[in-house]
């Protein structure tokens, strides 16, 4: 703490918790507030007036049986792999199978990452994850002008199956899962992976992976949107429809926490507004008339890991209990396989500090431990220059080894929820829980999330809160190490730079694909999908049809932008 | 007579949408009393060249987070250029490597915004550029 917040501390009288009018302490407890600890306060006032997690909620001096009245452990906590899944999905977790470490990787042309990926699993990781360049999120060819500047930056650049039959050569399909960050345009990206699948002779029934296919927490968070969220839904669903039917083992979406929380969240948004989208899907598919447990246990989850560790723990294992009560009473599910919330993690962007970037190695690993102890069932860890730029390989393989030091050295996966029965843990979890059920039942009442997204209320909700967090770093009420406080002069780190000639490279490689291909069949192929769109069909067959003749990305999503228009948002300051 | 407010144009130029920082510095700006605009996301260089031609503004504060920098600054500068919009002054926010920031204040970028900066020192920042 700065010495500025230490002069302004006051001295607080020994009150109970605020957070329980109702708490009863025992007389034990009782005898010693009043004898030991009231003393101690008198004479040796605490640090600060109140304590708050990093998302602002207010944490008490002490908990105690007192905090946890009424609950109930065997209602409440019960055992892992059992519901309410508070201790986990598995019944032995992370003794039966450590989570899959995946590190998140994509810059430059589809050779580079294709290298990448192939030193990334000599070196122990157990499962891939790409990601793609702003113009493809976006849907634009590498030689769109709007792609300028853009190729290859935030990640590798894929306009057509050549680039992806690129990406994942000599990288066995059948074998590796793999998770593809990618959104408005994920049918078509999905459909790419599938026919690389498919020339690889990989059994659709078999193969396995993630889609993040997240479209609305693209309106409320990350922006990279394109089409009317009706629309960008239908996909949604289509990609459901096909995935059940095709590929049972894919996770045909990855409904995700890390971007609102990226935004400015806090933990409890994160986890309502995450967990409210899930319910979203799950009645958009049903009004389609696919069966809940059937297409449910293709649903993930992902969520941030940021610096408050006890606030995320409680947020991991608050999501299991809340998704397991909304599938069996709202959606009345028979299915076990829906109502275990599997999640992705990832260590929070946001608190990495361009400043002393060798601290970010430390903050990592202590939100990498959160994760691990909050259950997860796989895990990105970044990297320490990420606040500069992509990720060097030096530090991207510090990352990876920062989780298997978690893994192996540890000890903290001998055991199923260390956590477990914490007066603490418990208390925050409950916490954690009602606060977000009230956001979850706020946008029932505004008619749903897109009903809520187009009101711009969590839009709005993330901006407060992003900018509370602002004004409170800026007041040094939060302390950032190396930001605001024990600042030091450093030297520049060495970082990756990606230079023009990726989108040379990639404007050649689309000048010669669209020389060779046969133009009639892609136009063929792409009036039909046109004509697809216009109806109610499933459209991933013809995605999938147009991508096989190398329609290029840009083309296919061109195509369904003639049909269903393009969102632009009301901006919100 | 009450002082002429500071007119600010914050621009999120590129395909890029994380739009956090930008909005923190509008509203910074705007509750340390400057005219804020927000172009809102995915704006080209023209848009912002334009806008800021319309709205009239002293300062352009960019928000690039993608890497593109290198390529939409010396746009913009170039396009304000011909647009005759010498006096405005341009900052830049964002993930920008320390070793790109000699070439974007050679092409006229007044400062770089690295991560962690203070509201207020942008809003001193402006104070100062603008009053003299």
């Amino acid at each position: 703490m700065s010495d500025d917040s230490k002069g302004s501390t006051q001295t607080v009288a020994p009150a109970e918790p605020s957070s329980s009018d109702h708490r009863k302490p025992s007389a034990k407890e009782k005898s010693w507030a009043d004898k030991t600890l009231r003393p101690t306060l008198a004479k040796n006032p605490e640090r600060q007036a109140e304590f708050t997690t990093v998302s602002g909620y207010p944490i008490q001096r002490l908990y105690t049986p007192a905090d946890l009245t009424g609950w109930d452990p065997d209602r409440d906590l019960g055992f892992p792999g059992e519901p309410p899944y508070t201790r986990g999905i598995h019944s032995t977790m992370h003794r039966g199978r450590l989570w899959t470490m995946r590190q998140f990787a994509g810059f430059g042309a589809a050779e580079d990452t294709n290298q990448r990926f192939r030193y990334l699993l000599s070196q122990g990781q157990t499962g891939l994850s790409t990601a793609f360049d702003l113009p493809t999120l976006m849907g634009y060819d590498s030689d769109h002008p709007l792609s300028e500047g853009e190729v290859g930056k935030c990640g590798v650049a894929i306009s057509s199956l050549a680039d992806m039959e690129v990406l994942f050569d000599k990288i066995p399909l059948a074998n590796v899962t793999t998770s593809m960050t990618i959104n408005s345009p994920a049918a078509v990206i999905w459909a790419m992976y599938l026919a690389v699948a498919e020339k690889q002779g990989a059994d659709w029934k078999k193969i396995s992976g993630t889609l993040q296919n997240d479209i609305l927490k693209e309106y409320i968070a990350q922006k990279e949107y394109i089409y009317p969220p009706e629309p960008s839904m239908r996909l949604v669903i289509d990609t459901f429809e096909f995935g059940v039917k095709n590929t049972p083992k894919f996770n045909t979406i990855s409904i995700s926490g890390y971007h609102i929380r990226e935004a400015g969240s806090t933990a409890i948004q994160e986890l309502a507004f995450t967990l409210r989208d899930g319910l979203e899907y799950v009645e958009w598919g049903m009004r389609r008339g696919l069966d809940v447990d059937e297409f449910v246990p293709q649903l993930s989850f992902f969520f941030n890991a940021h610096n408050d560790f006890f606030e995320e723990i409680a947020k991991y294992r608050a999501a299991r209990r809340i998704w397991h009560k909304a599938m069996v009473e709202r959606y009345k599910s028979q299915n076990p396989r829906s109502w275990a919330l599997r999640f992705h993690t990832q260590t929070a962007g946001c608190s990495l500090t361009a400043q002393q970037p060798y601290n970010n190695v430390v903050r990592t690993a202590i939100q990498a431990l959160a994760a691990v102890l909050g259950g997860t069932q796989s895990l990105h860890t970044n990297s320490l220059d990420e606040a500069w730029a992509l990720p060097t390989e030096f530090a991207a393989t510090i990352a990876l080894r920062t989780q298997q030091i978690i893994a192996h050295e540890t000890g903290v996966a001998n055991t199923v929820d260390a956590l477990g029965g914490s007066y603490f843990v418990e208390t925050l979890t409950n916490e954690v829980e009602r606060g977000a059920w009230d956001y979850i039942e706020k946008i029932d009442a505004l008619g749903g999330m897109v009903a809520a997204i187009e009101r711009g209320y969590p839009q709005r909700e993330i901006s407060e809160a992003s900018y509370r967090y602002q004004v409170a770093v800026d007041k040094k009420e939060k302390i950032i190490v190396g930001v605001n406080d024990f600042v030091t002069k450093e030297k520049p780190l060495d970082i990756l730079q990606i230079d023009e000639t990726v989108a040379v490279r990639q404007g050649e490689r689309l000048r010669k694909l669209r020389a060779e291909r046969s133009s009639d069949e892609v136009a063929r192929r792409l009036n039909a999908l046109r004509k697809a769109a216009q109806g109610s069909e499933n459209l991933m067959p013809h995605i999938f049809d147009a991508v096989k003749s190398y329609a290029t990305l840009g083309e296919i999503c061109d195509a369904m932008r003639e049909v269903f228009g393009t969102y632009e948002e009301i901006a919100i300051t | 007579m009450p002082e002429k407010k500071i007119r600010v144009l914050i621009a999120k130029p590129g395909l890029d949408g994380h739009d956090r920082g930008a909005k923190i510095i509008a509203r910074a700006l705007r509750d340390a009393g400057m005219e804020v605009i927000y172009t809102g996301l995915r704006q080209t260089p023209e848009m912002i060249a334009s806008a800021a031609v319309q709205e009239d503004v002293d300062v352009i504060g960019l928000s690039i987070l993608s890497g593109a920098h290198n390529t939409l600054c010396p746009q913009l500068m170039s396009l304000l250029h011909d647009k005759g919009m010498n006096d405005v002054t341009v900052v830049l926010g964002g993930i920008i490597p320390e070793a790109d920031i000699p070439a974007l204040k050679k092409v006229g970028i007044a400062e770089i915004f690295l991560p962690g900066t203070s509201t207020q020192d942008i809003v001193t920042f402006i104070h100062k550029r603008i009053a003299h």
